[in-house]
Order: C-alpha cells, then structure tokens, then sequence
C-alpha cells in the first residue's frame, strides 16, 4: 500500500452490492485459454511479459468451470464450432465472450470461399465484444478487455432478471 | 553414388514393361514417371527394396484434380536418405470410382496421407489400416478439393456461404 498506509483505517466504505460485485468482477476477468489460430499468438503475446494482461487482472484458465470470459481468438471452422458452442454451454453464469480478429467476426479471408468456415462467431453463441484485425495487436485485445469491463461495470447481476 | 531420375525411370521400365508410361520432364519441377495405378504398390516395393535405389522415405502423398472433368491424379515423392535421390510417381484414377491400393504398409508415411487424400478427394485407398476422414468432420458430405465441389447451405444448422 506504501502512501496509502494508515489513511483509512478508521473510516467505512459505502457502495451498492451491485457496485462491489462488478467492481471484484471485472478486475478478474479470467478468460478461456484456447486459441484458433494466428490470433491465437497475438492473445499469447498480450499474456505474457510485454504485454502482460493480468495487470487488469486477466488471467488464463483451462477449465470452462473457471473462466468468465470466452476469446474466440481463430478462424472458427465448422468442426471447431461445434466444440466451441459446447465449451460455451459448460462455461459458469456470468459469462462474456468476446470475439477477436476477422475469422470470428465475420470469417475473414474465408468470406468467400471458406467452405469449412463459420461466417462469424455469432452465428453460434451471442458475442459482447468485438476485437476487428487480422490479427489484431495485443493492444486491442487489452482495449477490448477494457471495454468489458465497462460493460461489466453498468451491469445489475443480482436484480431480477425480465422474462 | 547418385541414381539420376532418368536412370531409375529407366529401370522402372525394363521391370514392369508396360505398366510405367511417359516420363515427363518439361514444364515440372520434379521428373515424373507416369505409373498405371494397379501396379503401384508393387512399384513401390520394388523401389524401397532395391538394393540399387533404397527409396526409404515417402516424403508426400497428395492427391490431385487438374480440371474437374477428367481422371483424378496420385502423386508420390519418394526420397533415398541412403543414396540422396529423388522419385516422384503419378497415378490416374477413375474419378466416379477412385480406387487405389494402399502403400501405406510399404511407408508409414503414407497412412495420414493416404485420409487426406480420402477426406478432400473422395480416393479409397484399399488395404489401409483405418481409411477414415482426417480434418473433416466424419457426417461430412462431398469431397472438397475435387473442382466440381460444390459448398452445402448448411452443416449441422450452421450456414455455410453467405456471399456468392
């Protein structure tokens, strides 16, 4: 804490359960540590030590159970897609994905001719963000986890949700 | 001590007679000796055992579809790691009844190249240890790589070709 020591001992914090929760929430946002393809590398790179993205609190795990944010970071070809909507499905409430690079936003240089593509990501699981590239830099991959976080931020997990 | 291409076409010929047509060195990189497709496998035995060619590497198998219409094509390259040599074989097959033998008891190699070329070309390479599709999903339809391919709407309730 350094400068901070002592500086608040005797004080309370009041906030909404709303606020405490987004605020724990979107400083951890743990993400799914698969790749697609080449973004695959640009995701890595923003992981590691240049970049490093658990400055935000962004740390990679391997097990649906844990992550809170899914990063289609590929081409999404029609076989991986069907893997990819299950892994999805197993992944804990609440969930983000965020779509990163041409391929899974819109198929990318597959557009016309991909046979074996999915002409984006979305077609299959609902997307909160999207990361445009080919392949984006790791600073965009960082800008996009900022911007969910943002979103987490406005979000009301606890309210009742409409039917 | 280097067997030239010409050299081993040469011998191919005097072996099995008839069953080698043309070989051709214009407008290829590599020379290739045109081989009928049921005497392949045994042209590849012959190759590997020799004591005078030793090819004992397959260094790719593909398959091949010039245009479309007409036969489809197997392509061997074959490499000497003994003698530093190089080989490369083709092969027409029927393309409504693309049938082959398989090398791949002859070269390890051959066994996921022998699925590629089954997976994207649609050739049945008969006596192979497990001919199953390689990269695509096994409830696939059609043969991709072939020319006259033509995409499906849709896999699995996913939509496919959004652009024409």
């Amino acid at each position: 804490m350094g400068a901070l020591n002592h500086k608040f001992n005797e004080n309370i914090l009041i906030t909404s359960l709303d606020k405490l929760l987004n605020w724990s929430r979107s400083g951890s946002e743990w993400y799914f540590q698969f790749g697609l393809a080449c973004c695959a590398i640009e995701m890595m790179s923003a992981a590691a030590a240049r970049h490093d993205l658990e400055r935000f609190g962004a740390m990679p795990r391997s097990s649906p159970r844990q992550a809170d944010v899914m990063i289609v970071a590929g081409t999404v070809s029609l076989k991986m897609a069907t893997r990819v909507k299950r892994l999805y499905e197993q992944m804990a409430e609440p969930k983000y994905v965020i779509s990163m690079g041409s391929c899974a936003n819109s198929g990318g240089p597959y557009w016309q001719h991909g046979y074996h593509v999915l002409k984006g990501v979305d077609q299959i699981v609902p997307v909160d963000i999207y990361i445009p590239g080919c392949p984006p830099r790791p600073e965009a991959l960082i800008e996009g986890l900022l911007h969910l976080q943002k979103k987490m931020r406005e979000e009301h997990v606890l309210a009742k949700k409409e039917v | 001590m280097i067997v030239t291409e010409q050299e081993i076409y040469s011998s191919l010929s005097t072996k099995f007679g008839e069953s080698i047509g043309d070989f051709i060195t214009e407008e290829t990189f590599n020379p290739t000796v045109l081989v009928k497709a049921g005497t392949l496998a045994d042209v590849c035995t012959y190759l590997k055992e020799s004591e005078s060619l030793q090819f004992d590497s397959l260094m790719s198998l593909s398959g091949h579809d010039q245009d479309g219409e007409s036969e489809l094509s197997v392509i061997y390259h074959l490499y000497s790691t003994v003698l530093d040599h190089y080989c490369t074989l083709k092969t027409f097959v029927d393309r409504e009844e693309a049938v082959i033998a398989s090398v791949a008891n002859i070269y390890r190699t051959a066994d996921w190249h022998e699925r590629e070329a089954y997976d994207l070309y649609g050739i049945t390479f008969t006596g192979h240890p497990d001919l199953k599709r390689i990269l695509l999903e096994e409830d696939w339809e059609g043969y991709p790589l072939r020319k006259d391919y033509v995409a499906a709407e849709f896999y699995r309730g996913m939509r496919i070709e959004k652009v024409k």
